[in-house]
């Protein structure tokens, strides 16, 4: 690679990457690297593929600076100008101002695609999980990786985006850990940040309020833990000394606003439930008793925040649908409006106007909800039954299968468990005598005895002790496990999708190329990730770590054989 | 379909008609052939209303004689709005079937706010506002007013409906509440006036109880009823409190304040009609007493005020307290009685624009009128200060209804059928004895499923083997508190959408919350579900409830805890995803340290025989049915009941469930800890989540017509009515 053709607009020397010193230099496109007294770019980032830049915080010993590419790989570099910290420092600043002026230029440039790639990584951690495992740690690269159809369902159909929803328990999930000297530490990831912001505009406006100029992203996240918008069973102090006491009441504001603007359905809406008693002038409502004692308030209040918090959360992740939504509720009603107030011209002044208008749009859809809840649905018939024409078939495997030749299926037979056409025709023996009017159905009580049969502890599931090893291993092992199936299935599925259909027609040379390469992503994918983490286990879980994995190598076994056969196969037809 | 119920032709407006359906129409007949009262238990989502309004109906268009009304009461104000729909449907079957309307009229009669419809008036969210509003615009000293100067308001409809609505009759069909309206806009008539003057000749008049059980009201408004009429007490589980509430009354300091104040504007303004009506010389009769009334009422709260003037709690009957009252301020009896009439009258011949600011001083005369009519079946407690708060001075006087009959019985002696039914009435025979009447017929119908779709369980312990319970002694115990919270967690974790908890009382429901969040259970509550809470303010609790529902329908989960006797645990339906699994936290008692109360139990033992305790198992197992009924509203619904108290296991509780309940509540059931319930549930929740089709329902549990009339079904329904 030659730098000839580009301009250099700065060049850093001393500068320490993977303990090699050279020379960083910051080009027109790219961020290079070169090693001392070398000529060849031993590093180099086109602007284009870095997603942002990193620094080390002021205090550090190491001035570093780490640029992140979209694939979720870094590079850190380390300043080591012998002329001190503030050299080091100087310099690094230098390009990392020259870094913030140009990434943005060439963030325009990258293609959309790359964008919603990582937005997607971003969005679903377990995506981003087979991400790591199967790209980064090379089994299979990144342009199969896209190509697999769980990714493309994401992909390709996904027009509509569905935002993820903010869980509502991620204010009790910050667990404070003790640090031994009778401090708390939280541990804040950028996942709840967004979820609190997401969920508590009010603590938003205050942090771009504060952060950058009154106080740090540290003490602003402090200040949150301390304050009693975070604690529920602390009383709101009312000294302006609390950043968030406002919050709450804002908060406040909102609901009740809300409150105010929401109608509510008849079925809900308790106050007018109960008519008022007639002709009788009754007796003015005692006013709200005042807070009897501290201990109940609390409660009170903090049976309030409880609500607020499901409430907003609920319309954290409900927001961008519900914009939609209101427009067209809004010009419905306006049609209808319109529409009423044509038909009641005749009788006289406003009066009538505003009535019309009033059951207009409360009345239908008041009646709708009234008949919807004294429906009965299995009462009456359902209009339109007669005219569906009932599907007979008179040999049921053939619809399910298709016209196959029967060797071949005999063949695979052999192998693998009977597939669905031999269990439809045990069901279909079974029920014998019976017109096919439901062909595979089976009564609700034998489907629930059959799962419980497969679920661990059922009398075919004997040799899996699943449930007891639900107990006995730790949640670390159980997610790297998760993780381990998650992949490796994906491969797995992505195999067996090579092997041709029974019945279709066996032609393709991508698929057996195809098939190739992930056998071949297989078995990299049992050496780079399985057997590590077997021998981990054989170390850590001695009892256990045998059965863990012998399932999914199981699968794995099966696979192969299945892939050998077909192998062999192929080379006797040519 | 047209189906014969012993003889008789009714038409029912759907195709298919559930077993107990016909059973109860069976029953129901046999009452009104006998023109006796009856009390029916069927559980809700079995079609309860239309079963009823399609057999009286059919009776009343072939027995014209012998039944001329159906008087239909309900609790809620949606509630009668559901009856409207179903009597609708069914007129419409008639007229698709006959091709004509039956000649019967269906009438709504509900509070001005929800018929108004004067521009200004009906902007007013409260009744009271309404009312008071209303009152200054059509009082017939406004009205006359206006005919000498035009610039003085009237309401225009309730001009229209003067002129021209009492000559007319509404034409046949069913009137909701905004039928009535539009109606009333067309026409330029007042639809509450409208509403008032129909119900006289209405076939078919659908109210709230009030109407027909409060003495003060039923005088004016349902005097005219015809004596043969059928009249409905739909959701009655808790009319004995209707009854008893239309009869009490509570005194407080404010009140007494606020009626001082209001007396003291009538006497300004009695003083200022004397002095105009002695220019003219004529002054009408009422004012001429004026003053001595007035002087006669403010002896009275003055000694109301040095009755409220005390440091201890005392207890006496109104016969002790008549006597106290003629011994220290010299009234006797028989002007106390007609003091309600006396006011009225003369705030009437005051022109007062708006009666509501004179609100205190008629509960007053209530309270005067009340103590002087009644002399048996009333107390009168009067508590220095609020049990909870003992150091705050609060002085209430309570005069206090014991029995519930005497509301009652005025409805049972005129006329001829009254029905009571409900979704929970068991046990029946507490009942009659309660409301001191003689049924015809007292049957409870069961609920003919193809599958078991409702799972009642008890949850005695929890997993740590401690008893659960919410008994006073422990049920601020940490164990208890954190196993009824696991229980939750794990319910919550296992059952799909909405989950709803009811507890004993609001303190209750208080402190644990308090306690679960601090022991981590609300945080794993979270962790599966949104989490809302009841609170008193029902504002807030309906916008809880909408968002609980939001959350259901978009498959989050939610979770409600409420408060059984509120108001959620009253009116709320939670069906199909809304409730799937409903929880009793312990057994619903009332408050047993309250005065009111140990006076009634006290009477009820006296005058019925009825043992105290066999009355608060009742009054706490009606609610703890109600509570759980929320959960199921028909038969394509399904959901899980959890009764999470030790006690409950007792053969005196569950023997009080509702049939429909106890059929299900099988011995294996009865002792369950934590994990045995949640892994029953598991099991259930799939064998519920299989498809469920008419198929499987037909014959069983819904039955077509041919079905219906083949022998071996009818005798299978004439054995299905247990007579009890």
């Amino acid at each position: 690679m030659t730098t000839s053709s580009e301009d250099v607009l700065l060049s850093v020397s001393y500068v320490r990457f993977k303990k090699g010193d050279g020379t960083l230099y910051v080009m027109n496109q790219r961020l290079a690297w070169m090693l001392e007294n070398r000529d060849t770019v031993a590093v180099s980032h086109k602007y284009a593929d870095i997603k942002t830049q990193k620094i080390s915080p002021a205090g550090k010993a190491k001035v570093q600076l780490q640029v992140v590419l979209h694939d979720g790989t870094c590079s850190t570099f380390h300043f080591v100008n012998p002329a001190g910290a503030e050299a080091q420092a100087k310099d690094r600043d230098q390009v990392k101002m020259l870094l913030q002026n140009l990434l943005p230029k060439f963030k325009r440039q990258i293609d959309e695609e790359l964008e919603m790639k990582s937005k997607l990584l971003s969005l679903h951690p377990t995506l981003k999980h087979l991400y790591e495992d199967l790209v980064i740690s090379k089994v299979i690269n990144s342009e199969e990786y896209w190509n697999t159809p769980t990714l493309k369902t994401y992909t390709e159909s996904n027009n509509i985006k569905q935002e993820a929803g903010v869980s509502g328990a991620f204010l009790a999930d910050i667990q404070p850990q003790t640090d031994g000297c009778n401090g708390l530490k939280y541990n804040l990831t950028q996942d709840i940040i967004d979820a609190i912001f997401k969920t508590y505009p009010a603590v938003r406006k205050k942090h771009v309020d504060y952060v950058p100029n009154k106080m740090t992203e540290a003490e602003f996240w402090t200040k949150f833990f301390q304050s009693h918008y975070f604690h529920r069973d602390r009383i709101a102090s009312s000294s302006s000394k609390d950043l968030f006491g406002e919050c709450a009441k804002l908060d406040d504001q909102a609901i009740a606003s809300a409150m105010k603007h929401t109608t509510l359905d008849l079925t809900v809406d308790l106050p007018q439930f109960t008519e008022n008693i007639p002709l009788l002038p009754s007796e003015d409502e005692i006013a709200p008793e005042k807070e009897k004692g501290d201990n109940a308030s609390i409660h009170r209040n903090m049976i309030k925040r409880f609500n607020q918090h499901s409430i907003m959360v609920l319309k954290a992740s409900h927001k961008t649908n519900s914009s939609n939504n209101n427009n067209n509720s809004s010009s419905k009603t306006t049609n209808n409006n319109k529409v009423v107030e044509n038909g009641v011209k005749e009788s006289n002044g406003v009066a009538e106007k505003r009535t019309a208008e009033d059951s207009s749009t409360e009345a239908p859809d008041k009646k709708k909800r009234i008949l919807e809840k004294i429906h009965y649905e299995d009462l009456e018939d359902k209009p339109g039954n007669e005219d569906a024409q009932e599907l007979k078939l008179s040999k049921i495997e053939r619809y399910l299968l298709g016209p196959s030749s029967q060797s071949q299926q005999t063949h695979t037979h052999t192998h693998n468990a009977p597939p669905l056409s031999a269990l439809s025709s045990i069901c279909q023996a079974w029920s014998s005598g019976q017109q096919c009017q439901r062909p595979v159905r089976v009564s609700a009580s034998a489907c629930v005895g059959a799962l419980g049969e497969l679920s661990p502890g059922g009398a075919l599931m004997r040799h899996h002790q699943a449930a007891s090893m639900a107990q006995l291993i730790p949640p670390d092992v159980k997610s790297e496990l998760h993780r381990i199936y998650l992949s490796g299935g994906e491969l797995l599925r992505e195999l067996w999708r090579c092997f041709p259909q029974p019945g279709a027609a066996t032609d393709t040379e991508d698929a057996t190329a195809k098939a190739e390469k992930f056998y071949e992503a297989l078995l990299r994918f049992r050496n780079v990730k399985l057997r590590p983490f077997e021998e981990k286990m054989l170390r850590e879980l001695t009892p256990l770590a045998t059965t863990l994995t012998r399932h999914m190598n199981q699968m794995i076994d099966t696979a192969c054989a299945k892939y050998a056969v077909w192998q062999q196969r192929q080379a006797k037809l040519r | 379909m047209k189906l014969t119920v012993d003889g008789l032709l009714v038409y029912f407006p759907y195709d298919y008609i559930y077993p107990e359906q016909y059973a109860y129409m069976l029953e129901l007949k046999r009452a009104l052939d006998a023109k006796g009262h009856g009390l029916l238990e069927m559980p809700s989502g079995t079609g309860k209303t239309i079963s009823l309004l399609s057999l009286i109906v059919a009776y009343m268009i072939q027995n014209p004689h012998h039944v001329r009304k159906l008087i239909y009461c309900s609790r809620t104000v949606p509630e009668i709005e559901k009856v409207l729909e179903e009597l609708k449907n069914l007129i419409k079957y008639y007229e698709k079937s006959q091709g004509e309307k039956p000649s019967l009229t269906g009438v709504v009669l509900s509070s001005r706010k929800n018929l108004c419809i004067h521009p200004d008036v009906s902007r007013e969210r409260e009744g009271k506002l309404v009312d008071g509003k209303c009152h200054s615009l059509t009082a017939s000293y406004i009205r006359e007013r206006h005919e000498s100067d035009n610039s003085v308001p009237i309401c225009q409809f309730y001009e229209g409906f003067n002129r021209e609505g009492k000559e007319s009759m509404l034409p046949y069909g069913v009137y909701t509440m905004d039928d009535l309206k539009q109606y009333g806009a067309d026409r330029n008539w007042c639809p509450y006036f409208l509403s008032r003057f129909a119900i006289i000749h209405a076939e078919i008049v659908v109210y709230s109880y009030h109407y027909l059980l409060d003495p003060k009201i039923a005088e004016v408004v349902s005097k005219e009823m015809n004596r043969e009429a059928v009249v409905v007490f739909d959701e009655a589980h808790n009319i004995d409190n209707v009854c008893i509430d239309s009869l009490s009354v509570k005194v407080t300091r404010r009140t007494i304040d606020r009626s001082t104040m209001a007396l003291q504007q009538l006497e300004k303004t009695v003083a200022h009609w004397l002095v105009s009506m002695r220019m003219s010389k004529v002054v009408p009769g009422n004012i001429r007493n004026a003053e001595h009334f007035l002087s006669f009422l403010k002896r009275f709260i003055e000694y109301l005020k040095t009755r409220l003037r005390i440091q201890h709690v005392v207890q006496e009957s109104p016969a002790g307290f008549l006597k106290d009252v003629q011994a220290r301020v010299c009234i006797e009896r028989k002007p106390l009685r007609f003091c309600a009439t006396r006011l009225s009258s003369l705030m009437k011949t005051l022109e007062i624009p708006d009666p509501s600011n004179f609100a205190s001083l008629t509960l007053i005369t209530h309270l005067a009128t009340l103590v002087s009519t009644y002399t048996k079946g009333f107390t009168i407690i009067i508590e220095p200060f609020d049990d909870k708060t003992p150091t705050v001075s609060n002085p209430i006087l309570h005069f206090s209804c014991m029995d519930s009959s005497i509301a009652m019985r005025p409805v049972f002696a005129r006329f001829q059928s009254v029905i009571i039914t409900s979704g929970t009435l068991s046990p029946l025979d507490m009942y009659p004895k309660i409301l001191d009447f003689n049924p015809i017929i007292m049957s409870s119908f069961t609920m003919t499923l193809a599958r078991p779709c409702i799972l009642p369980m008890i949850v005695s312990k929890g997993s740590d083997q401690v008893a659960i319970s919410s008994k006073y002694e422990t049920r601020e115990d940490v164990a208890v508190i954190r196993n009824y919270g696991q229980l939750l967690v794990e319910i919550s974790a296992s059952v799909p959408d909405g989950v709803v908890c009811f507890f004993t009382s609001y303190l209750y429901l208080e402190s644990v919350v308090g306690a679960w969040y601090d022991q981590g259970v609300v945080a794993s509550l979270q962790r599966h579900k949104l989490l809302f809470i009841e609170t008193q303010d029902s504002a807030e609790t309906s916008f809880a409830l909408i968002n609980y529902i939001k959350a259901c329908e978009s498959g989050r989960g939610a979770v409600l805890l409420s408060v059984a006797r509120g108001k959620v645990s009253e009116g709320v339906d939670f069906d199909h995803h809304l409730g799937r699994a409903v929880l009793m936290f312990g057994i619903p008692y009332v408050f047993t340290q309250s005065r009111i109360l140990k006076a009634r139990l006290d009477y009820l033992r006296d005058q019925f025989q009825i043992r105290e305790n066999d009355f608060l198992t009742f009054d706490a197992m009606r609610h703890a049915a109600q509570c759980v009924g929320r959960a199921l509203r028909g038969k394509t619904d399904y959901g899980i009941m959890i009764f999470a108290d030790k006690r409950f296991s007792r053969a005196d509780k569950r023997t009080k469930l509702p049939r429909w309940i106890q059929e299900h509540l099988k011995d294996s059931l009865c002792n369950l800890s934590t994990e045995e319930a949640v892994q029953i549930c598991k099991r259930w929740l799939r064998q519920m989540a299989q498809p469920f089709t008419r198929e499987d329902q037909l014959g069983v549990s819904l039955l077509t017509l041919q079905q219906l009339q083949s022998e071996e079904q009818q005798e299978k329904i004439e054995k299905q009515v247990i007579q009890k």
